[in-house]
């Protein structure tokens, strides 16, 4: 015994020797630290859109113009986006991996500490120079997310803080995937070979390289705007023979591998949850991995298929129309595979089990209405509408967003070491499930009517759901107010959680303490085929 | 008013569940894509039906598997989880029967598609621009051009100016001042491109969508089948205005087009420079003049429209890059541009007492 204390001492991996403080945090290199500052960030900044959101719901919620200004709806329907997909969804995808990936694959951090600090600490300045913007004269951008020239060079003073943020969370979630793939290529334990992996790490290999080829190729977009407003070239600007249309497809180039950029990790999340509560290995382990980097390397020759209308070569449609409809084969693959996993499971539905099984189901009608779209003589009606908006909130938010509920779920006992409160919890999914339909379902019918999008106002014939629309956007707006609650009471108390926290759990993260000490894996674990993926 | 809002609310609420009892009113509310009136829209229409019902089923299908697994498979009815994590024959099943699908998917659609980019042997040309916000129609060949944008009603209900509500006018922000006037069966070249920022023209009757694109012409084209009057909007964002700017089609036979040809080329030119102000200048910089700041600058008191005229002419005819402010000499004649310019060097307490003449504007170009 005593040998064993002084042993403690030598190795200092006693969890009382963490820092102290605000510098605990400022300076911090351990990877669960700035993993709960990314998934902290991310809560904020999900409720910094979502209030967006609510202003957007609220003007929309009759005919007319009642609280806003046009000007202010475009930069709240833009500003949200940015939000949603740079602030709320990718931070919380690697905040996720920070906690999770170094457990799982049992290193004892990241491979690149100090730059995992700076990438987190990248993102706080990086929004408040956006979200400054909104208390600047002339307003936040209001040319939409996807900040098409010429348009976007009309903004005001906001033009150069949008651009240098869009600079910054590029930066930091380079930062973040070069880190990701530097400790899952060198740090995993002994018997850890890649096809040991869990899924929830291979969705992120692949998501990091999709960020290390997309995201350099946005910033050089952004940078082309930039010195077509302040330094005189003509890249995007017809009149100086410049090409508007040439932004498009390489944010677009950009833009594509983004969507599954947020996409991939949640299939990830959904991969290890569903085997769990099935008590049953995951169906089709290898084709998974197929898929995933099919689906990853596919990414790369559709992104035209957001921009059919801008009139390309009837070649060029073709083409993006073909390649796009062919993602649905290995996406298929892994709703077929998740179905086949609770096949014949024994089956008990905690919350991230309801979360993820929501996940399928309404993913897949978010997949099913992009495979219409890909029809390319049905999008030149689809494009820009409101059938649109239902699509890809399908896909983000009863996608993307909903794994990330069942992640925190699953995972919460695990780092806090206390169970969640399961009543709240269920009630979290029941009201999120029912209201998010309700908010999301009726635009596929406003989109088909003839409503576009990014409209602060409609014809009286839109109303009736549009209203719809709003009163479940209210509602499920509201609702997550009890995922916050249920994240403090778990983190102040309640029942003890076991290692293993859920009965069907495997993998190396449940064999360490809830909560983990502050530094694990210290010595790596030997990784065997029993210890191996769920 | 509270009765009424209440009512509303109520109705809002009330008509879905019953539509959920009556199904034939679901084409009333407008839950589907039109089948437009062009064969090419029908054609459009067929494809989404057809990918709809395919989609459905499969969703059909994967969700039965999956529920009652759900239901049957639990272990709170004592089921024992199966072990099985792999199966070769079942995974090629579900890779190539999708393939199947898409294949046949693939093939009317790529027929539609030829369809729809074959402009050729087209009997007339119109042009359409975007501009923010408004759109211009230029018949090619017939010298007829002019401006259609949101007409009166709409534009003083939406801001605030009328005591009418939104509810009260059915085709609220749905209608313009100068519909595009075509003739029913006749193969018609639409051209599509922009001034400013790039618009989208869309008229779901017809069957597709096509962006407006500064620098570029697009190339469309219709075959309406079926007089009538058929509404639309902008399909891409394009600023403040953006859902401010309906497209209104007025299909008439041809006889009746050929009238209302003759009818146009036989209308004097308008040079009310008030009517003028409020089609090209008002939406952004508003029809008191004070604009909207500071986006879009106040022109009463401002320095360029009290200061030397050259200065205007200038700013009027050639735009300021970087900005909102279009370059108008490519659009408007010399005369309405200095009907313009004076109006606005005297509106507002400007009181220039500046008179310029087309003279002016034609030595500043």
């Amino acid at each position: 015994m005593s040998e064993a204390a002084v042993g403690h001492e030598d190795h200092h991996d006693d969890h009382d020797h963490k820092p102290t403080g605000i510098g605990r945090w400022l300076f911090s290199t351990n990877h669960k630290d700035i993993g709960t500052m990314y998934l902290i960030f991310s809560l904020i900044m999900f409720f910094v859109g979502g209030a967006m959101a609510m202003i957007i719901r609220a003007e929309l919620f009759q005919p007319g113009l009642q609280y806003v200004d046009p000007q202010f709806f475009n930069s709240m329907t833009t500003v949200h986006a940015l939000v949603m997909i740079f602030g709320a969804v990718m931070p919380a995808g690697v905040g996720l991996a920070n906690w999770m990936i170094p457990m799982m694959i049992g290193a004892p951090d990241m491979a690149l500490p100090r730059m995992n600090n700076m990438s987190f600490w990248i993102l706080p300045f990086a929004f408040t120079l956006l979200l400054s913007t909104l208390f600047m004269e002339g307003g936040a951008p209001a040319g939409g997310w996807t900040m098409y020239p010429p348009l976007v060079t009309q903004t005001g003073n906001a033009f150069p803080y949008l651009i240098f943020a869009v600079h910054f969370l590029g930066i930091s979630s380079i930062m973040g995937a070069i880190n990701i793939i530097a400790t899952v290529f060198n740090m995993r334990a002994p018997g850890m070979t890649f096809m040991k992996l869990p899924l929830f790490v291979w969705t992120w290999i692949i998501t990091a390289f999709l960020l290390i080829a997309s995201l350099p190729v946005l910033a050089g977009a952004v940078t082309m705007l930039l010195t077509d407003k302040f330094f005189g070239t003509s890249f995007f600007i017809a009149a100086g023979g410049g090409d508007p249309v040439m932004f498009q497809h390489i944010f677009w180039f950009f833009g594509h591998p983004e969507v599954y950029i947020l996409i991939l990790p949640a299939f990830g999340i959904v991969s290890q949850i569903l085997p769990t509560f099935s008590r049953k290995p995951l169906f089709g382990y290898e084709s998974m991995v197929y898929a995933t980097a099919s689906i990853a390397f596919l990414s790369f020759f559709v992104w035209a298929h957001h921009m059919f209308t801008v009139g390309m070569p009837l070649t060029g449609e073709l083409f993006f129309m073909y390649a796009t409809m062919s993602i649905a084969v290995p996406t298929g693959v892994k709703i077929f595979n998740w179905v086949a996993t609770m096949w014949r499971g024994s089956m008990t539905f905690e919350t991230p089990m309801l979360f993820s099984i929501a996940f399928v189901v309404l993913f897949s009608i978010g997949g099913f209405t992009g495979l219409m779209m890909a029809i390319t003589p049905v999008d030149f009606q689809y494009h820009d509408t409101y059938f649109i908006v239902a699509h890809f909130h399908y896909v983000l938010v009863t996608g993307a967003v909903f794994a990330l509920f069942a992640a925190v779920y699953f995972w919460l006992p695990k780092w806090t070491g206390h169970m969640y409160d399961e009543g709240l919890g269920k009630l979290h999914f029941w009201l999120s499930t029912i209201s998010v339909n309700v908010l999301f379902f009726p635009q596929h019918f406003l989109g088909l009517a003839g409503m576009p999008r990014r409209i602060p106002d409609y014809n009286v014939q839109f109303a009736e759901w549009n209203m719809i629309s709003s009163i479940g956007g209210f509602v499920f707006g509201v609702s997550q107010l009890i995922l916050v609650l249920v994240v403090i009471k778990c983190i102040r108390g309640g029942e003890k959680a076991t290692d293993e926290v859920w009965e069907g759990a495997q993998g190396l993260e449940w064999t360490l303490p809830s909560p983990p000490p502050f530094h694990t894996f210290t010595v790596p674990p030997q990784v065997t085929d029993a210890t191996a993926h769920s | 008013m509270f009765v009424r809002k209440l009512r509303n609310y109520i109705r809002g609420l009330a008509i879905p569940a019953l539509l959920l009892w009556a199904s034939s009113a679901f084409a009333e509310y407008g839950l589907n894509l039109t089948q437009g009136v062009t064969p090419i829209s029908r054609e459009v229409y067929d494809l989404h039906m057809i990918i709809l019902y395919v989609v459905t089923a499969i969703g059909l299908a994967v969700f039965a598997v999956m529920f009652w697994s759900i239901f049957h498979h639990r272990k709170s009815k004592g089921a024992v989880a199966a072990q099985f994590h792999h199966s070769t024959s079942v995974e090629l099943a579900w890779t190539i029967i999708p393939v199947i699908i898409l294949v046949v998917m693939a093939i009317p659609a790529t027929k539609t598609l030829i369809k729809m980019e074959d402009t050729t042997d087209a009997e007339m040309t119109i042009k359409v621009t975007g501009l923010q916000w408004k759109w211009k129609y230029d018949y090619l060949g017939e010298d007829i051009s002019y401006f259609s944008s949101l007409d009166d009603r709409s534009n003083s209900i939406r801001k605030g100016e009328s005591s009418e509500k939104a509810e009260d006018y059915d085709n609220y922000l749905l209608e313009v001042d100068n519909p595009v006037v075509l003739p029913i069966n006749t193969k018609i070249r639409i051209l599509t491109t922009a001034a400013d920022v790039i618009h989208a023209w869309w008229v779901p009757a017809l069957g597709w969508k096509r962006d407006a694109i500064p620098g570029f012409i697009n190339d469309n084209w219709t075959y309406i089948e079926e007089p009538g009057i058929y509404r639309g909007q902008c399909a891409e964002l394009c600023g403040r205005d953006h859902g401010f700017m309906p497209i209104v089609v007025n299909v008439v036979s041809k006889e009746d087009y050929q009238t209302w040809l003759t009818s146009m080329k036989n209308k004097p030119a308008e040079l009310d420079p008030v009517k003028l102000y409020k089609t090209h200048c008002a939406a952004c910089h508003q029809e008191n003049g004070q604009g909207l700041p500071p986006v879009f600058p106040a022109l009463a008191a401002s320095p360029i429209a009290t200061g030397p005229a050259e200065g205007h002419i200038d700013i009027v005819l050639n735009g300021k890059p970087g900005t909102a402010m279009l370059a108008f000499g490519a659009q408007l004649s010399n005369e309405e541009l200095a009907a313009i310019i004076t109006y606005e060097r005297n509106a507002w307490g400007n009181d220039t007492g500046d008179s310029v003449s087309a003279e002016d504007v034609q030595a500043a170009r």
